[in-house]
């Protein structure tokens, strides 16, 4: 069943849009990531313009993680305090963000920078989770335990200390904020939530403990999506609703199945599987812009949007 | 004097040539939620006082446009290893869809200076001033292939039908990604590569219900916009994991 998009103004297949959704919904299930930098790109290569696809996805990222974020509330599982910090910086993040993208936009260069972050980013994800979990697998295999170890670094020593007490933490607000700025621009300009930056940032550089990092996350990345979306909606006029609701009815299903494989896979073998995946992604991105494409003209839409 | 002259040919041409009187199938398209393009016809008659003259042969010449717009044509360049869009070029106005469709081969139904002056073919169709660049001809050239290969833009030769000198029809087919606005059919008739006639028909473009309402509201006011997409995800996330927990329970 054919369905006319009403804001990308191009005419696609409904059922093609609830499979896709599906699909990177069972994904983001399986491995509790967002889905956004594997859905971004799948809409790029479906025909849909990539402003379209950004602004969209964002506002799909707003559904998918309000559910989620809803059932951390429930739990307790999130750092509220921590949460507002990096909101602050997501949302300065996002604003950069935007103008940034409107910024290439009218110099042509934004389909540039949308695959170009993707396959640094994916690029340097997809390759650093592979080589840990490659080793946790082996030292697992070995029979040796996974040592873990709290850090006393870089956000211990800078000034404008806080105390969260959810996650037990007595640190410096500035390098949270700038975790929030980082995720916020990324937010904006590659349409993802940066739950794939933002999760290994808290864990890492934060030291948070892991219980609350998803929940935390994930409240942050409902309001600097939504923002996001706003921003789009009112600068650019790409957030297409249709476009948007498909993919999430399809995406909240697929989650839900995914949920369950996700539980009968082991955590290492999961996050192999996970990097395998993002690094095809980006090979796939990286591969269209060092071949020579087949067509070397493209059309865009002169002055303003 | 002059003008009393253009008036005394304006009066002449009719009595002594052939008109046309056109018609469509339809003079309205309407953009529905399942829209999947549209196919109209196009047909009409020559309507004439003196004996059917058949040297040169009767040639009709229909061409459908949608409204024009500035485009900016790139091109891809390696530099640093990677493809990179480098040089541009402003197309001042292309149609954002153009067929025609003509009854023989282009020179025997119109001739170049006619085509300048009537602007028929694709090429003439899109007004392109191509500062710049030096080989802007290859921008205007990539814009049509791109426009082609998506069915934007047609040229189809052969395609009227032309009975007893008379009766015409075409059909044009209409692509699923149609922008809005005004379509202007026109209808030339010629003789030996001159336009005898033409006449011009709107068909009107138009998004309806939803489709409608949805594109009016995103531009009209977007911030509302913005708030009813959060509003209307957030709500279509918590119904259907809502209906998947029913269904499971």
């Amino acid at each position: 069943m054919q369905i006319y998009l009403p804001i990308a103004e191009v005419s696609v297949n409904a059922f093609l849009l609830l499979g896709l959704g599906g699909l990177v919904g069972i994904l983001s299930g399986m491995f509790g990531v967002g889905g956004g930098f594997l859905m971004t790109p799948l809409l790029f290569f479906i025909g849909i313009p990539p402003a379209v696809a950004v602004a969209t996805e964002a506002n799909q990222i707003v559904a998918s993680s309000f559910s989620g974020a809803l059932a951390h509330l429930k739990r307790k599982t999130v750092d509220l305090r921590m949460g507002t910090v990096l909101l602050i910086g997501g949302l300065i993040g996002a604003a950069l963000g935007v103008q940034i993208f409107n910024t290439l936009k009218a110099a042509g260069q934004v389909d540039l920078l949308v695959r170009l972050s993707y396959v640094i980013f994916l690029g340097a994800i997809g390759g650093l989770m592979f080589i840990e979990s490659l080793n946790a697998l082996r030292k697992s295999r070995a029979g040796k335990p996974v040592s873990t170890r709290r850090k006393h670094g870089l956000a211990h020593s800078l000034p404008f200390k806080m105390r969260f007490r959810t996650s037990g933490l007595y640190i410096s607000v500035i390098p949270p904020v700038l975790v929030g700025v980082l995720v916020g621009i990324l937010a904006a300009i590659m349409g993802v939530g940066g739950g794939f930056i933002m999760v290994p940032a808290m864990i890492y550089l934060l030291g948070m403990p892991t219980k609350v990092v998803v929940g935390t996350s994930l409240f942050q990345i409902i309001f600097v999506t939504g923002f996001t979306t706003l921003l789009h909606a009112t600068t650019n006029f790409t957030v297409d609703i249709v476009l948007a609701v498909l993919l999430l009815v399809g995406g909240v299903i697929g989650a839900q199945i995914g949920t369950r494989l996700g539980a009968k896979l082991q955590a290492e073998q999961l996050r192999i599987l996970l990097a395998i995946m993002v690094l095809v992604v980006c090979g796939k991105l990286a591969l269209d812009l060092l071949l020579q494409p087949s067509e070397l003209y493209s059309l865009g839409a002169a002055g303003g949007h | 004097m002059v003008r009393f002259l253009a008036l005394l040919m304006c009066l002449a041409s009719p009595a002594l040539g052939e008109e046309v009187v056109a018609g469509l199938s339809q003079s309205r398209i309407a953009i529905t939620t399942d829209f999947d393009g549209s196919e109209i016809l196009i047909f009409g008659a020559v309507k004439r006082e003196a004996k059917i003259v058949t040297d040169p042969p009767l040639q009709v010449v229909i061409a459908v446009a949608g409204p024009s717009q500035s485009v900016t044509v790139r091109r891809k360049d390696k530099r640093l290893g990677i493809w990179v869009n480098t040089d541009a070029v402003k197309v001042d106005s292309a149609p954002s869809f153009y067929a025609v469709a003509t009854s023989a081969p282009w020179p025997d139904v119109l001739n170049n200076e006619e085509d300048l002056r009537h602007h028929v073919s694709i090429r003439r169709a899109i007004r392109s001033v191509g500062a710049g660049v030096a080989d802007s001809e290859d921008f205007t050239e990539a814009l049509i292939r791109i426009r082609q290969s998506k069915g934007l833009y047609q040229t189809n030769i052969n395609a009227v039908q032309l009975d007893e000198e008379t009766l015409f029809r075409t059909s044009v087919r209409l692509p699923a990604n149609l922008t809005e606005g005004d379509y202007h059919a026109r209808f030339y008739l010629t003789r030996g590569g001159r336009v005898l006639d033409s006449h011009d028909s709107v068909i009107a473009v138009q998004k309806v219900g939803l489709e409608r309402f949805l594109y009016r509201m995103s531009r009209d006011t977007p911030f509302w916009y913005g708030i009813m997409s959060l509003a209307i995800a957030i709500f279509a996330g918590w119904a259907a994991s809502a209906a998947f927990r029913m269904f499971r329970a």
